[in-house]
C-alpha cells in the first residue's frame, strides 16, 4: 500500500478521478491495527475474529445503505442464510471451510437476488418493512424448522475442518482469528473495488437522484437488484464466517436485532464511506463486551441515547466528524 | 354446524377485539408518517408508556379506571409534544435512514427506562370490577372487558372519522396530508398542525397501550415486540390515511387470532408472507394516498 509520488500524479480532473481510487496510506491502518491486535491481545482473539466478521457483515451493509441508498431492516435475512448453509454443511460432515463460505454465499446471494427481485420495485416504509417481512419471515421458518435448524436450541453438531487441511480451529481462537481476517481482507478488496467502479458510481447516483439515473439510461433497477445480491453474498459470508468460529448457529442469526445493530454500528463509524463499518464495528461490540455484561439494561440507555446524538449533532458518524473537522482546519 | 360457528364466533370476537387495540395505537403513527413522512419507530414507546401511566395510577395510586386512562393520555400526549419540538421536528423532511436510527435510539432507551422504573416483569392490570368476568349476549358469554374493548374501539373509530371528516381541524389534516406546500399556502398552519397531530396520535397510542393492556401486556419489551404489528397495519393501511389501518387491523387482528387457534405453528409466518403479498399488490396501502 504505497503512497503515490507527487511527481507521477495527473494534474486536472482527469487526476482527481484517477486519484480517487488509488490506494492511500491510511487505507493500510485498519490491517495494521488488526495485525497488532492479533499480538497484543492474545486473550481477545475469539471477540477479535468475531469483530472481524462482524466488519465484513458492516461492509457488505454499507454497500446496498451506504452506496446504493437502500435502507433495509431486514439484512439478517442473508447472514443467517449464511450461518445456516455453512452451519448445516458442516454439521453434515462436508466441514471444509472455504467450501462452506463459497456455499453459504451462493445461497446467500441467491435469497437476496430472488427477494431484492420482488422487494426492490418499492420505495420508502414500504420497502422498510418489505425487508422486515423477508427477515421475519426466515426467523420463522428457522425457527420452526426444527429437525433441520435445531430451532430455538440452536443448531448444534458443528464439525469443521482445518483451514487448508492444517491450521485446525483452536481453542484461543488463532486460527479464527487469522482466517477471518484473510476472508475480510478478500471482502474488503471486492467491496472496494466495486464502490470505485463505474457501476459502484452510477449506484451512488440512484441514491443521489433516480429520476436523473433513470433519465441518462441507467437500468436502476438492474443495478439495484445487482448490487442486493453482491451484497448478499458478502453478509451470507460474514454469518459463514461466525457460525464456522463459533461452531454453532443460533436462530438469531435471522433476528431483528442481527438487522439492527450492524445498522446502529455502521451509523457510529459512518455510513456511505466505506471504513464506517472498520471503526463503528469495534467501537461498539468491544464496548458491549466491557459494558454490557456489568448491566445489560444501562448498556442500551446509553447506546440510545449515542444514537440520538449522533444522528442529530454528528451527522456520519466518527468518519463524518472527522471529514467535518478536517475540513474546518484545513480551511484556516 | 355449531361446531364450526363456535369458534368461528369467538375467533371473530377475540380478533376484533386485538384490532381495535392495534387500531388505536396505530391509527397515530399513520397520520403522522402520512402528515410529515416521518418514519418513526418510537411510536409504540408512546403506547408502551401510556400503559405504564395507567397501570401505575391504578395499582399505586388507586385512581379509578377511566381517570387513569385520561391521566394516561394527557401526559403521554404532553410529553410528547416536547419531543416533537425538540427531536423529531429537526428530521422533517430530513433522510429516512436518520429517522429510522433516531427513533430507534428513542427505543432503546425507552427500553432501559422501562426496566429501570418498573422491572422486567409485566404490570398486573385488572379492569374494574363492572368490566370483569363474563357478559351473557342471548347464545353464549364472552369476556366483559373484550366486549368493552370492541364497543369502545366502535366508538372511538367513528369518533376520529367524523372529526376528520367533519371538523375544521381534520380538514386541515387531510389537505396538508394531500399537498403539504399548497396547504401551507392557503394559510393552515403547518408546523402548529403536526405537533397538535402528533400529539393526538401519542395521546391516542397511550390510550390504546392502556385500553389494551388485557391483549397486550405492559412490560419494557413492548416498544421492540409489538413494533412490527403497528407497522404491519400502518404500511399495509395506508399512509395517512384513518380508513387504511382500520381495515388493516381488523386483517391482521382477526388473521392472527385465527391462526393462533388453529394453527399456531404456522402463525407469524403467514401474517409476515401475507403482509409481503398485500405490500406487493398494493405497495401504498389499501387506501393509501402518500
Amino acid at each position: 500500500m504505497t503512497e503515490i509520488a507527487a511527481h507521477d500524479a495527473p494534474q486536472g480532473t482527469v487526476g482527481i478521478f484517477s486519484r480517487r481510487h488509488r490506494l492511500r496510506w491510511t487505507e493500510a491502518l485498519p490491517w495494521v491495527i488488526a495485525l497488532a491486535s492479533y499480538f497484543a491481545f492474545p486473550n481477545y482473539l475469539a471477540l477479535g475474529s468475531q469483530i472481524l466478521a462482524t466488519i465484513l457483515y458492516g461492509l457488505s451493509l454499507d454497500l446496498v445503505l451506504g452506496y446504493a441508498g437502500i435502507v433495509t431492516l431486514g439484512h439478517a435475512a442473508f447472514f443467517g442464510t449464511g450461518a445456516y448453509a455453512a452451519g448445516l454443511l458442516a454439521a453434515h460432515g462436508y466441514g471444509e471451510p472455504f467450501l462452506g463460505l463459497v456455499v453459504a454465499a451462493i445461497s446467500a446471494g441467491i435469497v437476496g437476488c430472488l427477494t431484492g427481485a420482488i422487494i426492490l420495485r418499492t420505495s420508502g416504509l414500504t420497502l422498510l418493512m418489505q425487508t422486515l417481512m423477508v427477515a421475519a419471515m426466515l426467523h420463522e421458518a428457522a425457527n420452526k424448522a426444527n429437525s433441520i435448524t435445531g430451532g430455538a436450541d440452536g443448531l448444534q453438531g458443528m464439525e469443521v475442518k482445518p483451514v487448508f487441511g492444517l491450521f485446525r480451529f483452536d481453542l484461543y481462537g488463532k486460527t479464527a482469528y487469522l482466517y477471518c481476517l484473510g476472508v475480510l481482507f478478500i471482502g474488503w478488496i471486492i467491496v472496494r473495488r466495486i464502490v470505485y467502479s463505474p457501476f459502484g458510481r452510477s449506484l451512488t447516483g440512484i441514491r443521489e437522484n433516480e429520476a436523473r439515473m433513470h433519465a441518462i439510461g441507467t437500468p436502476v433497477f438492474r443495478r439495484r437488484l445487482t448490487a442486493y445480491s453482491i451484497s448478499a453474498a458478502l453478509a451470507g459470508v460474514s454469518g459463514a464466517l461466525i457460525a464456522q468460529t463459533t461452531q454453532f448457529v443460533a436462530v438469531d442469526a435471522y433476528g431483528f436485532e442481527r438487522s439492527g445493530n450492524i445498522l446502529i454500528m455502521l451509523l457510529l463509524g459512518g455510513i456511505g464511506r466505506l471504513y464506517g463499518a472498520f471503526i463503528g464495528v469495534p467501537l461498539y461490540m468491544i464496548a458491549q463486551d466491557q459494558f454490557a455484561e456489568i448491566d445489560p439494561v444501562y448498556w442500551y440507555f446509553w447506546i440510545g441515547l449515542l444514537l440520538v446524538l449522533v444522528v442529530l449533532f454528528a451527522r456520519g458518524g466518527a468518519l463524518g466528524t472527522l471529514e467535518r473537522l478536517k475540513a474546518r482546519w484545513s480551511k484556516r | 354446524m355449531t361446531e364450526i360457528l363456535l369458534p368461528a364466533i369467538s375467533i371473530l370476537f377475540h380478533g376484533l377485539a386485538f384490532a381495535m387495540v392495534l387500531y388505536l395505537i396505530s391509527v397515530g403513527l399513520s397520520v403522522t408518517m402520512g402528515l410529515m413522512g416521518f418514519v418513526n419507530l418510537a411510536h409504540g414507546v408512546f403506547a408502551m408508556f401510556g400503559g405504564y401511566a395507567a397501570t401505575t395510577l391504578m395499582n399505586r395510586y388507586g385512581v379509578p379506571f377511566p381517570l387513569a386512562l385520561l391521566g394516561a393520555v394527557i401526559i403521554v400526549g404532553a410529553a410528547s409534544v416536547v419531543f416533537e419540538r425538540v427531536l423529531y421536528r429537526r428530521l422533517y423532511g430530513g433522510a429516512e435512514l436518520d429517522q429510522v436510527l433516531m427513533t430507534i435510539g428513542l427505543v432503546f432507551m425507552s427500553v432501559a427506562l422501562a426496566k429501570y422504573f418498573w422491572g422486567p416483569l409485566a404490570q398486573l392490570f385488572q379492569p374494574p370490577a363492572v368490566l370483569s368476568g363474563q357478559i351473557d349476549l342471548g347464545f353464549r358469554e364472552f369476556p366483559t372487558y373484550r366486549s368493552f374493548l370492541i364497543v369502545c374501539g366502535g366508538v372511538l373509530v367513528t369518533a376520529l372519522w367524523l372529526g376528520i371528516e367533519r371538523t375544521r381541524f381534520g380538514a386541515q389534516i387531510r389537505a396538508a396530508v394531500d399537498n403539504l406546500p399548497m396547504a401551507e399556502s392557503v394559510g393552515i398552519n403547518t408546523s402548529q398542525l403536526f405537533t397538535l397531530s402528533f400529539a393526538l396520535g401519542s395521546g391516542l397510542a397511550a390510550l390504546g397501550g392502556g385500553l389494551g393492556a388485557e391483549i397486550l401486556p405492559i412490560y419494557p419489551g413492548y416498544a421492540t415486540d409489538y413494533l412490527v404489528d403497528f407497522l404491519i397495519v400502518v404500511s399495509v393501511g395506508g399512509l395517512g390515511s384513518i380508513r387504511g389501518p382500520f381495515f388493516a387491523a381488523l386483517l391482521l387482528g382477526i388473521t392472527d387470532t385465527a391462526f393462533k387457534y388453529l394453527l399456531p405453528e404456522l402463525g407469524s409466518f403467514f401474517i409476515y408472507a401475507l403482509t409481503l403479498a398485500l405490500l406487493m399488490w398494493r405497495p401504498r396501502g389499501l387506501v393509501g394516498s402518500a
